[in-house]
């Protein structure tokens, strides 16, 4: 064996110098054939979302006929109408407010949900998503219903009790609360459904090690379950803050907007003034205004990812 | 069934080299075992075998043709993972038959492949079974047969019963054993644990650090193992590395331990280590079989000494017990009924016809 | 309670600790079982609604009685919208869109996914980072610049894209591929590596490890990946209230909305007919497969 080995030694060298190189290119064919396989995905990435995001900054600086390049006139326009900073409170309060309640009331719903026993969880957990899958566009077809001015359910209810009616579309404020409302209603099944998955993942040994050191349910909430879910509370909020942010088909099938532009959100508004109105590079600003807050939780949700895969 | 050899096989990932030259020859019907401790690159050698790494450099033959560039799926071999790695959708028989399926053969010609080695593992009644209602053994037995059906040249085991708990890991050496015997396809089987190796392989390659240590026999390596790492990896518990010099004692030659404790070497070791130079720093190497209870009548080449020990371990059909000489713990195996007791004093026996004597700062088996 | 909080503080015997023990269990148990009584009428009241309306003939609609009730049911509503031709073309857009929507979407997601999982190349890393933040990119950010680009592409080849039901063929795989490629990287990334090993040993082509061991070991994340991919499709509202205009080109939430209420006349028993049965596939969908719906939501955040 081993003499048989050692007398054809130049051979095997050329021979294995020849072959090492067959290898690379099979390695490279390999390599080239991944790339062929993310093609479509890369194609669609570019052509669909990259592009028109930059193009949108370029449709941002021109003016309505899209001929002549205006700069920042279509920003400087925009910050003298008062519409725009109603826009931009708007926008604020409705995410913010909305997203809130949608973490609170997710949570505490998430919780009585694990409070009971398991058997039954299914079942409760089935009716209280029905409001995530129905598609909100048809959904607030019914909330729009349930609000109708003359004969809204809800004020039909409430007139039993002496209140009401309510204008819950047609006044300021109540369309405000009424736009939140919807989508608290539309969107809190999702932060229950994280949660839930999230307090099941929580060791039942740590409560069991809470209560044996005394702690009240108040304190094992405070200092077991919400450390335990801290990672999934901020990526949920994260990704609801950057959907409710651009939130569209709520506000224009609720409201339109109005009344008098006083539940415009940046998407409906960006709708009204580029595509009813005409003019898309104005449209194409409003909507750029989205773009900060959207690199924010982008920035934060890239980094508990990566620490999250540096942990793995 | 074929031969396999390795050549100056080389692995290199980005700057770190997990193999560092190994030159192997393993023969047709062969059971070779690598067996070092983790990241040693046995399995690294494996899976080069398989084709899943490729070689950096040298050559790796099956049957006698460089299969360097050859795609594992050409090497004609088949592999048993550490964790099965059995397709959790298919049935047994599925699995055992995937391979042969994709080759396009006849059905019948599968369905007895698949018959016969579920027979020979005894598998029969588990065969429309999916992998997660099997237990452990039993997944390990189905690995083994979608390996056995292959019918190919070479077995590859990567370190395939360290998921099994002990009781049952014995069960499955002794059943791989038997498929080997039965089947003798030649076998490379990887593993970091010394038992199975010594116990399963015709030869064992020690690794470490990228290298072979030392190839040979269960009984070789065991005896006449070559540098230090071998003779500390092999055999369990470990041998005793006692510092000790050599010094002239009137025409014969003694070995110092410590200031109070010096032995005369037997002839045959004195000629043997005459030309080792004196009062270089060397260590005595003794299994704890050869440290024992002093017996009534001397024989040649056991020396005795009293000690007092630290601690004793009662296994039953012997006593471990703990000694320290010097700075050195050192461990020997007593009979139960010689008295020994933690703290307590005992008279002992080395037997230095078994002893090895080792230079310190080579490691090499003198 | 009271009394036995204040018997537990002075004296914490043995037996009022596990009485008082169970009997704060029961009342937690009381209480989760109110309020989640309450926020399920909550949740369930606007689909109820839609149900008693569409119940419901537009005489007794605009008589005003008690609206929660259904005094006289009829299913005049749903006779009429079946059997009109418009509601049926915008049922048939919307399936069309949604399934070719999903075969598009699986086509370039599972090979993708593969490629990002195990095939490691050059950028394929960065790749799979930037394939989630595009999944965080809105649909109301892009669909000015599409509208704009897909004229141009009109005027520039005289393909005539916009007002075609057939444009959201290009535009919402934006919105699916990137969660659904995310997703089935996780998926595979999941099966151990010595899976596909196997695979290799036994003779299987990387093409075969993906449709022969990768598929099928990773259905369930298939499943989730297809429903979220169907049901985005189907409710998406944006894109197709810009992109369609004309009546036979709608699909089903824009066609109800635009072609149902009639200047500020709202014809309610039909819109809500509508609206329920444009709810209802996703519903039955999830109503079967609630558990790989859940998967899929909750795969995004948990998967990462």
């Amino acid at each position: 064996m081993v003499d048989f080995a050692l007398q054809p030694n130049s051979v095997p060298e050329t021979r294995a110098k020849r072959k090492r190189a067959s290898l690379r290119t099979a390695l490279k064919r390999k390599s080239t054939a991944a790339f062929l396989m993310t093609l479509p995905l890369i194609l669609l990435i570019s052509i669909m979302v990259i592009y028109p995001a930059f193009y949108s900054l370029h449709l941002a600086t021109l003016n309505k006929s899209m001929q002549r390049f205006v700069g920042f006139g279509n920003f400087e326009f925009l910050f003298k109408r008062e519409t725009f900073w109603l826009v931009v409170k708007q926008s604020c309060i409705f995410a913010i407010t909305a997203v809130v309640f949608k973490a609170l009331i997710g949570f505490i719903v998430a919780h009585f949900v694990h409070n009971i026993p398991v058997k039954g969880q299914r079942k409760w957990r089935g009716m209280l998503l029905v409001p995530w899958v129905i598609p909100p566009a048809m959904s607030t077809l019914a909330w729009l219903w349930l609000f109708d001015p003359s004969y809204s359910a809800f004020n039909y209810t409430l007139s039993f009790f002496g209140i009401g009616p309510i204008p819950w579309t047609g006044d300021a404020s109540w369309a405000r609360f009424s736009v939140i409302l919807v989508n608290i209603w539309y969107g809190a099944p999702f932060f229950m459904i994280m949660y839930l998955a999230s307090l099941k993942s929580v060791p039942e040994q740590l409560y069991e090690a809470a209560a044996i050191d005394g702690a009240n349910w108040w304190q094992r909430i405070w200092y077991v379950t919400l450390p335990m879910m801290r990672n999934i509370i901020a990526i949920t909020t994260l990704f609801s803050l950057i959907v409710t942010f651009a939130n569209f088909d709520i506000v224009r099938i609720l409201t339109s907007g109005g009344p008098l532009d006083h539940t415009h959100i940046f998407a409906t508004w960006a709708f009204r003034v580029g595509i009813e109105g005409g003019d898309i590079p104005l449209g194409a600003s409003v909507s750029l205004f989205m773009f900060p807050i959207l690199a924010i939780a982008a920035v934060f949700i890239l980094r508990d990812i990566n620490k999250r895969g540096n942990e793995a | 069934m074929a031969d396999v050899t390795l050549r100056k096989v080389i692995k290199r990932y980005d700057d770190v080299e997990a193999v560092r030259g190994i030159d192997l020859d393993i023969a047709d019907h062969e059971f070779v075992v690598l067996v070092g401790p983790s990241g040693c690159g046995k399995s690294t050698t494996l899976r080069m075998i398989a084709g899943l790494e490729d070689i950096t450099d040298g050559d790796i033959m099956i049957g006698g043709d460089v299969v360097n560039d050859v795609p594992p799926k050409d090497r004609d071999i088949a592999m048993v993972f550490q964790n099965y790695a059995l397709y959790p959708h298919m049935t047994v028989a599925e699995n055992m038959s995937f391979g042969l399926r994709l080759k396009h053969y006849p059905k019948a010609e599968i369905k007895s492949r698949v018959t016969e080695a579920a027979r020979m593992l005894d598998i029969t009644d588990l065969i429309d079974r999916k992998p997660k209602q099997l237990s452990g053994g039993q997944r390990q037995r189905v690995a083994m047969g979608r390996a056995i059906v292959r019918n190919p040249k070479v077995f590859l085991f990567d370190e395939p019963l360290s998921n099994l708990d002990a009781k049952l890991r014995v069960q499955m050496r002794i059943e791989i054993k038997k498929v080997h015997q039965k089947v003798r396809t030649t076998t490379v089987y990887v593993t970091h644990d010394q038992v199975e190796a010594m116990t399963l392989a015709d030869r064992v390659v020690v690794m470490n650090h990228g290298r072979i240590e030392q190839i040979g026999t269960p009984n070789e390596l065991y005896h006449h193992p070559a540098t230090r790492f071998v003779a500390g990896f092999i055999g369990s518990p470990a041998m005793n590395f006692i510092p000790c010099r050599l010094e002239e004692a009137g025409g014969s030659l003694n070995i110092r331990l410590t200031d109070r404790i010096a032995f005369p070497l037997p002839p045959a070791r004195a000629a043997r280590y005459q030309t080792v130079p004196r009062n270089e720093k060397l260590l005595l190497g003794l299994r704890p079989e050869h440290i024992t209870e002093a017996k009534q009548h001397k024989e040649p080449g056991v020396e005795n000494f009293d000690t007092v020990l630290d601690v004793t371990e009662p296994m039953g059909m012997e006593t471990l017990i703990y000694f320290m000489l010097e700075e050195v713990e050192v461990c020997g195996r007593v009979n139960p009924n010689a008295g020994a007791r933690d703290g307590g004093p005992l008279r002992l026996a080395v037997d230095l016809n078994n002893m090895h004597l080792l230079n310190e700062g080579t490691g090499v088996v003198l | 309670m009271t009394s036995t909080i204040v018997i537990d503080k002075a004296a914490p015997t043995r037996a009022v600790k596990y009485g008082s023990m169970s009997r704060d269990r029961t009342w937690a148990l009381r209480w989760s079982y109110f309020f989640l009584t309450l926020f399920a009428v909550f949740s369930l009241v606007p689909p109820i609604y839609m149900l008693i309306t569409s119940l419901k003939s537009s005489a007794e609609i605009s008589a005003a009685t008690n609206p929660w009730w259904v005094f006289h049911p009829t299913l005049s509503n749903y006779v009429e919208l079946l059997s009109s031709n418009q509601f049926l073309t915008f049922f048939r857009n919307s399936a069309f869109v949604s399934i070719f929507v999903v075969t598009i979407t699986m086509l370039i997601s599972i090979p993708a996914a593969f490629a990002l999982s195990r095939m490691r190349f050059w950028g394929s890393a960065t790749l799979a980072t930037g394939v989630f933040l595009t999944y965080l990119i809105p649909d109301s950010l892009l669909f000015l610049p599409l509208f704009k680009m897909f004229a141009v592409f009109g005027d520039w080849t005289g393909i005539q894209l916009i007002n075609r039901w057939y444009v959201l063929l290009f535009v919402y795989p934006t919105l699916t591929v990137p969660f659904c490629t995310w997703i089935m990287i996780g998926y595979f990334a999941s099966i151990p590596k010595e899976l596909d090993e196997a695979a290799i040993i036994d003779g299987a082509s990387w093409f075969q490890t993906l449709t022969r061991i990768f598929i099928p070991v990773a259905m369930p994340g298939l499943i989730a990946a297809t429903i979220f991919a169907f049901t985005v499709s189907w409710a998406q509202f944006l894109y197709p209230l810009v992109f369609t205009t004309s009546t036979d080109q709608l699909v089903l939430p824009v066609g109800i909305i635009t072609s149902l209420i009639k200047g500020d006349v709202f014809n309610w028993g039909q819109i809500m007919t509508g609206a329920l049965l444009g709810a209802a596939p996703p519903l039955i969908i999830y109503a079967f497969l609630m558990d790989y719906y859940i998967a899929g939501l909750t795969a995004g955040a948990t998967k990462g």
